[in-house]
């Protein structure tokens, strides 16, 4: 069935499915595990019950996200050796100890803290349970410390040397785990799941506004979410930024594709809004472009002469539409989520964040553009590094396990058969449990009254007051 | 004085699927028991006697591939692909287990779906990696740093059996696990599972020694000649008494006791394999000194390991103690 197809493709789609779906769950467990710390701290500190509701809320939908986070990266930790295993044996030196910490310093510590965190509160009582979560929280940082210093050496590689056998040898560990990107890409990568989990309880909040079910819980996490979106979002576009500057320095070509620049441009380049990347040509056709804004964007100077893919071998390219689109899609989210948190500003301004069923809408409809903005964002960084593992010293063909076809072919198929249902069912679970948020005791109250009484508008009034003090 | 950075190496990725071994065996096995306890609430019982520690249970397996990947990378990259088939079939089992413990909480409907998930999933895991452990005790061909041989190799009658044998040891470590844990009915019945699972795991045990030291002349030559053939007379020895343990607490009703000897059974079968394969990583390929990382990379990593191993050894305990004691089968975690 597999033998007419090259093991490589296989491997690198096997990877790449795998590794888009294990993502997806932690960008949202460091969000939500950072997010429970907090409930917990403010229950802890203002004694208010909502808090602690809310926290045994997103505890359970933590718990299922979770544990499918996990398995999710069992696999990709051994997919290492079987599918990619002359990578494994050249960059292990490197990259194996940092995951090696990764696993002493974070995974152990959330797998050691989460089964107290999740089961243990009655046993341990509030303030070791509160620490508990905290470790939990921790972990996932910590997680997302390594595994990140280990891809950012992987994008520009340095502190090694090459042995006899081939292989990369660490000389200066101080300089691989601080290599030009990782400050960068580990910023720019809490930052996106801070996002993620926010518009995840921003959404789940504006439903049960909209559903008028529990207002007191739902108004209290929808204000706390679009607090944290109308905060992060634009410190995230400034880091983005910063991150494509340093990535304009240590990968050039990467870049190039993400413009569309096929050709350089000796005296500024242009801005390419949208087009569509033509790699047959070398040329982006039915381009609507900004003269100079690249340029300007890029390099500070309206004139500032850009280099094009031209000035590349071809074999070198990557997969030019491929970045080219999915760095538009990650922009125009991030630019979506900074129109949402000033457009949350503005009602609150204006007194009417708890009724306006626009907002509420808006917020519902954006609540799954964390997801699909990580994925775009990590397919712009490892698509662009093609065609190598170790930007510019080992390519990726030359990274595979000399096994045959059939063999990842086969597994591929069980991959996508097994993840599509048991991470279906989790998310199909995930989402009957979002949308069944207990009764708040307030909305039992006034909730016969409005029913019968058609449109009174006083207890809508006392709830905003309700709400004006819990929200802050 | 050198010191040995590659031996200090195996003894810690030795000691964490020691670890791995024991700990997710008995998780594993409450998995494998599962369909024989056909009450509800039993079930719950069981699977709350476990939901708070697997996750932990189950890192020690990541520390196993990452830390080969870390300290032997040449293990790690012709070690994998020579197993590929049973390695794909024990993620998916872990995979389909480890969302049970979530999943089946939160759909009556489906609630016995999720159950045959975790008990089928367990199975697979348990018995790929005993097929694994089987395929690598056979031995593995190497040639210029990578695995040279077929990807059905590891499929052979041994490493069946090598299956089997692991699959009815995590049994009796999840029914004495159980024994220790629950009470009334549902101990009971597990002690019943205990003596058939101990009887069949020392009848597996014992076969497949007999047949290892005539797979490979080494072994043969470790298990038969001095000095190590006095562990020949020993291990044999102590597998008896950890037996005769395990029979007399089922029948005194100590119920921590026969997990102890089980654990002890599964500690002895480990220094046996051990005592067969040193200095021998992929037998018989590649020695530990031949696939060690270089010391750059072996002494970073042993700095953190020296503090955080301890550490973690710590607070695992405490997670333990936290949940110390009988199940209540009043206390719903969910
Ligand atoms: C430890 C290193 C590491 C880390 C943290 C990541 N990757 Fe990666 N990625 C690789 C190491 C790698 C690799 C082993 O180097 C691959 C396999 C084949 C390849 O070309 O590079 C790769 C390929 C690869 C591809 C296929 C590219 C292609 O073949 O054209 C995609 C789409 C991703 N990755 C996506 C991701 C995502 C969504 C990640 C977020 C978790 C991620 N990667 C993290
Ligand atoms: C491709 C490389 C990756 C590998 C090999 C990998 C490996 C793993 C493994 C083995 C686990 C399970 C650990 C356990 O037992 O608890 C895990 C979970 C986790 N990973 Fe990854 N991972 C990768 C990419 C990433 C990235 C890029 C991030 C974040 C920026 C990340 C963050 C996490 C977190 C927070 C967890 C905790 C469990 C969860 O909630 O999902 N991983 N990963
Ligand atoms: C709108 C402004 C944004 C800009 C200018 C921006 C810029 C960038 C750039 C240049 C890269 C690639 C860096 C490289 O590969 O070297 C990148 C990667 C990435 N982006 Fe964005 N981004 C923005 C918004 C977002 C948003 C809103 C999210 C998610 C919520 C996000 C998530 C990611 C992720 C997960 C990666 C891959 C990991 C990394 O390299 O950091 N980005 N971004």
């Amino acid at each position: 069935m597999f033998e007419n197809l090259d093991a490589l493709v296989l491997a690198r789609f096997q990877f790449a499915f795998t590794v888009s779906f294990h993502i997806i769950f932690p960008a949202f467990s460091i969000g939500l595990a950072s997010y429970l710390a907090v409930l917990q701290g403010l229950w802890l500190w203002t004694k208010k019950e909502v808090y602690i509701e809310l926290f045994d809320f997103w505890k359970t939908i933590f718990a299922l996200a979770f544990g499918m986070g996990v398995v999710s990266g069992i696999v990709m930790s051994y997919q290492f050796g079987t599918n990619w295993s002359v990578f494994s044996d050249k960059a292990g030196p490197v990259i194996g100890p940092l995951m090696g910490y990764e696993v002493l310093s974070a995974f152990f510590l959330e797998a050691g803290f989460l089964g107290v965190m999740l089961f243990g509160r009655h046993r341990v009582g509030p303030r070791l349970h509160f620490f508990a979560t905290l470790m939990v929280a921790f972990g996932t940082l910590m997680s997302a410390t390594w595994i990140l210093a280990v891809n950012s050496w992987m994008q520009t590689p340095q502190g090694f040397g090459m042995n006899e056998a081939g292989q990369f040898v660490p000389e200066d560990w101080w300089a691989i785990i601080f290599n030009p990107s990782f400050p960068y890409r580990l910023v720019h990568m809490v930052l996106a799941a801070y996002l993620t989990t926010a518009l995840v309880v921003g959404a789940v909040g504006a439903l049960h506004l909209l559903r008028h079910t529990s207002p007191l819980r739902a108004g209290t996490m929808f204000s706390m979410a679009m607090w944290m979106l109308t905060i992060v979002a634009p410190l995230q576009i400034l880091a983005g930024d910063m991150h494509g500057l340093n990535t304009l320095e240590h990968q050039p070509t990467k870049v190039m594709a993400m413009e569309g620049h096929y050709e350089s441009h000796p005296d500024g380049g242009p801005l390419i809004l949208f087009g569509i990347p033509n790699p047959d040509e070398n040329r982006v056709d039915y381009a609507i472009e900004i003269p100079k804004l690249s340029s300007l964007i890029l390099k500070h100077d309206l004139n500032a002469p850009l280099p094009g893919l031209d000035t590349v071998p071809e074999e070198l390219h990557p997969p030019v539409p491929i970045v080219f689109w999915s760095f538009r899609i990650m922009i125009l989210l991030g630019f979506s989520m900074l129109g949402l948190g000033l457009w949350s500003l503005w009602c609150r301004r204006r007194g009417t964040f708890y009724q306006s069923d626009g907002l509420h809408r808006a917020a519902l409809v954006m609540g799954p553009a964390g997801f699909i903005a990580v994925l775009a964002g990590w397919v712009t960084t490892e698509v662009g590094r093609q065609p190598f593992t170790v930007y510019g010293h080992l390519l990726t063909a030359d990274s595979v396990s000399p096994i045959s076809a059939p063999a990842v072919g086969s597994s591929l198929v069980a991959f996508i058969i097994v993840y599509f249902l048991v991470f279906g069912a989790g998310t199909f679970y995930i989402l009957r449990l979002i949308s069944r948020l207990p009764r708040d005791p307030l909305g039992d109250l006034d909730e016969g009254p409005i029913r019968t009484a058609g449109i009174t508008p006083a207890p809508h009034l006392a709830r905003k007051q309700e709400y004006d003090h819990h929200g802050n | 004085m050198e010191i040995d950075l590659a031996f200090i190496w195996a003894a810690i990725i030795a000691f964490a699927v020691l670890a791995y071994v024991i700990l997710d065996g008995f998780d594993l096995g409450v998995g494998i028991l599962f369909p024989l306890f056909p009450d509800k609430r039993d079930k719950d019982v069981m699977m709350n006697s476990v939901a708070p520690v697997w996750d932990g249970n189950e890192t020690w397996l990541v520390l196993g591939g990452g830390g080969l990947l870390a300290v032997f990378p040449l293990a790690y990259a012709t070690i994998l692909p020579a197993l590929y088939a049973p390695i794909i079939a024990m993620l998916l089992g872990l995979i389909f287990r480890g969302v049970a413990f979530e999943y089946r909480w939160r759909s009556r409907r489906a609630e016995g779906l999720w159950n045959w998930a975790f008990t089928g999933g367990s199975a697979v895991a348990a018995f790929a990696q005993g097929v694994a452990l089987g395929a690598l005790v056979q031995g593995i061909p190497v040639e210029n740093r990578a695995y040279a041989g077929g990807w059905w190799d590891w499929l052979t009658p041994f490493s069946v059996a090598t299956g089997f044998a692991v699959l009815v040891g995590y049994a009796l470590l999840g029914a004495t696990w159980l024994v220790m844990k629950t009470t009334g009915d549902l101990a009971h019945r597990a002690r019943h599972y205990a003596y058939l699972s101990g009887v069949a795991t020392l009848l597996a045990m014992g076969s497949v020694s007999l047949w290892t030291p005539f797979l490979e002349p080494l072994y043969l030559e470790r298990w038969f000649s001095w000095p190590t053939a006095a562990f020949s007379v020993i291990v044999p020895l102590l597998v008896a008494g950890c037996f005769l343990t395990l029979v007399h607490g089922l029948r005194t009703l100590h119920d921590t006791r026969p997990f102890i000897a089980s654990l002890g059974l599964f500690v002895l079968g480990y220094a046996g394999i051990g005592i067969s394969f040193y200095p021998y990583i992929v037998p018989t390929s590649v020695t530990i000194w031949d696939a060690a990382a270089p010391d750059e990379s072996l002494a970073f990593l042993l700095v953190g390991a020296a503090v955080l191993v301890p550490l973690i050894l710590a607070y695992t305990t405490y997670a333990y103690w936290v949940f110390r004691g009988k199940v209540d089968p009043e206390e719903g975690y969910h």
